[in-house]
């Protein structure tokens, strides 16, 4: 509980309450009382983030690319998930190291390597080109794009779908599947009738996993993007470390923080109601 | 031809034969059970004819059609399984509204099936429940409304009381037998349950390590058991074993270590000294302090060494002089008495040669 409030409440708090102030001459805070001995809060950074088109505008972008990071871990994610609850025990436990094998190494390091697998003198750009190339079309770059922040969002968060999904399939029982084949299910009508609705809540809990760190990273546009792949990340992380406008910058987390909380909290309300049922049948 | 026909059906599992050379006819409208202990080979059997195994050797006829080639979606099976399997994400509706849309049913139709099918297993308005929300019992009739919807030729039934308290399952065996009855399909039910498969059965096939050692009416089952196995796995049976010392007139003697010669009526006659046994209901031994008023074909003198008391009946352990412990069992029917003998009370066994059951080997 302390440990919530130290490290949690507290920070929130302070950004809460900077975010009511103005921005120092040189980066920070302005005092908390002006020369005339009045105390100094103000709205101005509430006005400006709901009155310049700009910053709307960046998080209608992080929300497209955080759900298509998502939805892209959820495509990739279930037939491995799938293949892992369903190996022979045996194998299980060496499938799921390989899917957390990445964690070992250092989240920059990896995301450094896609500048070399996504680089212009790399195998996969030039064979890319050359095939363009006899179509007529000229060569794309596909380092420093959307292409490649996207790329490296779903590689990144990729672990962080499967784990879940796998929990949630491998408690699956067989018996429902015989029965609903028994009762006249082909492959595809027991997988979409049978597993995949009752694989929800791990579909959820994956989703909220993967969706809200997406929603703010700031590295991968930074390292593997071009200009215009900013996320609202980056643009936070612009307003505290260039811009230096601490407030404007906390208005802009807060609108994160409670955007994210309320996702999650959904995530983890439709959830819960899920494996009340599912408990509440085993 | 029967619906139904088994055609010396093998299986294996590595070194274990589950199934050996099975053959039996199923017909059409018949509640027919498979009863033995576990490892019988009974449930594999049943998932080969569902269609989630295939026989190693042997046809599975049904309409005189080879399954081999179905899957067990595109069988005219239905199985209620031991667990119920039901759907936890579908409401009681959902899950008995399943096999109608697999076999794409006109949406129109569905609501109609279904409150048939529910009727039928006595659920009406239990449609929007979840499976979560229903007693074992009900669970247990979502089931059987679910695999009957479709009206399929044939049912298999995997031990479906096995996880009911007693008086339910009593209550459900009652309710299988008009269910049955009323819709005419063809049951095949698998159970260890002895009691349960007397009860239900038009036939029993009596399974052991892979093959059927006795498949007969119920009541011919239990009163004529062709097998040592079938006389001791359904119910409690006495078996005297001994060499034959006299055959003749439909009469063969026994010469029963503990207890002396013991006669038995038998079809044919035997050779004498071949080695044979008698199987001996305890409900069919006369107990009596005192000996019988008519001379009986079988009369021997014991001790009563230990009683198991039923409430109805008691099962007495009367062990002779010699050392042979028989079981013999009487209804408590006397008035204002609670049971007839004591441990340590001398008693009087006897028994007509007809009552007992030879048995070669």
């Amino acid at each position: 509980m302390l440990y919530l409030l130290l490290f949690f409440a507290a920070p929130a708090l302070i950004m809460v309450l900077a975010s009511f102030r103005s921005p120092g001459e040189f980066g920070g805070l302005a005092p908390l009382v002006d020369e005339n001995g009045r105390f100094d809060l103000n709205v101005e950074s509430y006005m400006r983030f709901f009155t310049e088109a700009v910053y709307a505008q960046i998080f209608v972008k992080s929300f497209v690319v955080a759900t298509a990071t998502t939805l892209l871990c959820l495509l990739l994610a279930y037939p491995l998930a799938m293949l892992i609850a369903t190996s022979q025990k045996k194998h299980r436990d060496l499938l799921l190291l390989l899917v957390i094998l990445p964690f070992w190494s250092n989240f920059l390091i990896r995301v450094y390597a896609w500048m070399i697998v996504l680089g212009p003198q790399a195998l996969l750009a030039r064979t890319l080109n050359a095939v363009l190339g006899w179509f007529g079309a000229g060569p794309v770059p596909l380092l420093f794009s959307s292409f490649a922040v996207l790329v490296c969002l779903v590689y990144v968060h990729l672990p962080f779908m499967v784990l879940p999904l796998y929990a949630n399939l491998e408690k699956h029982d067989q018996s429902l599947l015989d029965a609903a084949q028994d009762l006249g299910a082909n492959a595809w009508q027991r997988f979409w009738r049978v597993t995949f609705p009752l694989s929800l809540p791990g579909v959820y809990a994956g989703a909220a996993l993967v969706f809200i760190p997406a929603l703010g990273i700031f590295a991968i546009p930074d390292i593997l993007g071009g200009p215009d792949d900013s996320l609202i990340g980056n643009v936070i992380k612009q307003q505290f470390l260039e811009t230096r406008d601490w407030p404007f910058g906390s208005v802009l987390s807060i609108v994160l923080t409670v955007v994210a909380l309320g996702i999650a909290g959904l995530a983890a309300w439709i959830g819960s109601r899920g494996t009340r049922r599912e408990a509440a049948d085993a | 031809m029967a619906l139904l026909e088994i055609q010396d059906v093998t299986r294996r599992f590595g070194d274990f034969t589950a199934v050996d050379r099975v053959s039996l006819s199923i017909e059409a409208g018949e509640f027919f059970t498979l009863l033995g202990p576990s490892g019988c080979g009974k449930t594999t059997l049943l998932r080969m004819i569902a269609g989630f195994d295939l026989p190693d050797s042997g046809r599975i006829l049904l309409g005189g059609e080879d399954l081999a080639a179905r899957p067990p979606e595109g069988r005219p099976v239905r199985t209620v399984f031991q667990s119920y399997a039901l759907f936890p994400h579908m409401t009681v509706e959902g899950n008995v509204a399943f096999p109608l849309k697999m076999a794409k049913t006109a949406p129109r139709e569905i609501a109609g099936k279904i409150a048939e099918a529910l009727e039928d297993v006595r659920l009406t308005g239990f449609g929007k429940r979840f499976p979560h929300e229903l007693s074992g019992g009900q669970k247990q009739r979502v089931a059987i409304a679910r695999a009957l919807v479709t009206h399929p030729t044939v049912l298999l039934l995997d031990e479906p009381l096995a996880a009911l308290d007693a008086k339910l399952r009593e209550e459900m065996q009652i309710e299988l037998i008009n269910l049955q009855k009323e819709v005419g399909i063809t049951f095949v039910y698998v159970t260890h349950d002895q009691t349960e498969a007397l009860a239900l059965s038009h036939r029993i096939a009596v399974m052991n390590k892979g093959h059927v050692e006795q498949l007969d009416a119920p009541s011919r089952i239990y009163s004529f058991p062709t097998t040592r196995f079938v006389a001791d796995f359904i119910g409690t049976c006495n078996l005297f074993a001994g060499p034959v010392s006299a055959s003749e007139g439909g009469l063969v003697t026994l010469d029963v270590a503990g207890l002396g010669p013991v006669s038995v009526a038998a079809a044919t006659d035997v050779i004498t000294g071949t080695p044979g046994a008698i199987a001996l209901r305890p409900e069919k031994i006369l107990l009596g302090a005192q000996a019988p008023a008519a001379a009986a074909d079988n009369h021997f003198r014991g001790t009563v060494s230990d009683f198991l008391y039923h409430g109805d009946v008691t099962v007495y352990i009367v062990t002779t002089p010699g050392g042979a412990k028989v079981e013999a069992l009487s209804a408590n029917s006397a008035a204002g008495r609670t049971m007839f003998f004591e441990v340590g009370d001398d008693v009087e066994l006897s028994w007509p040669a007809a009552a007992g059951h030879y048995l070669a080997g």
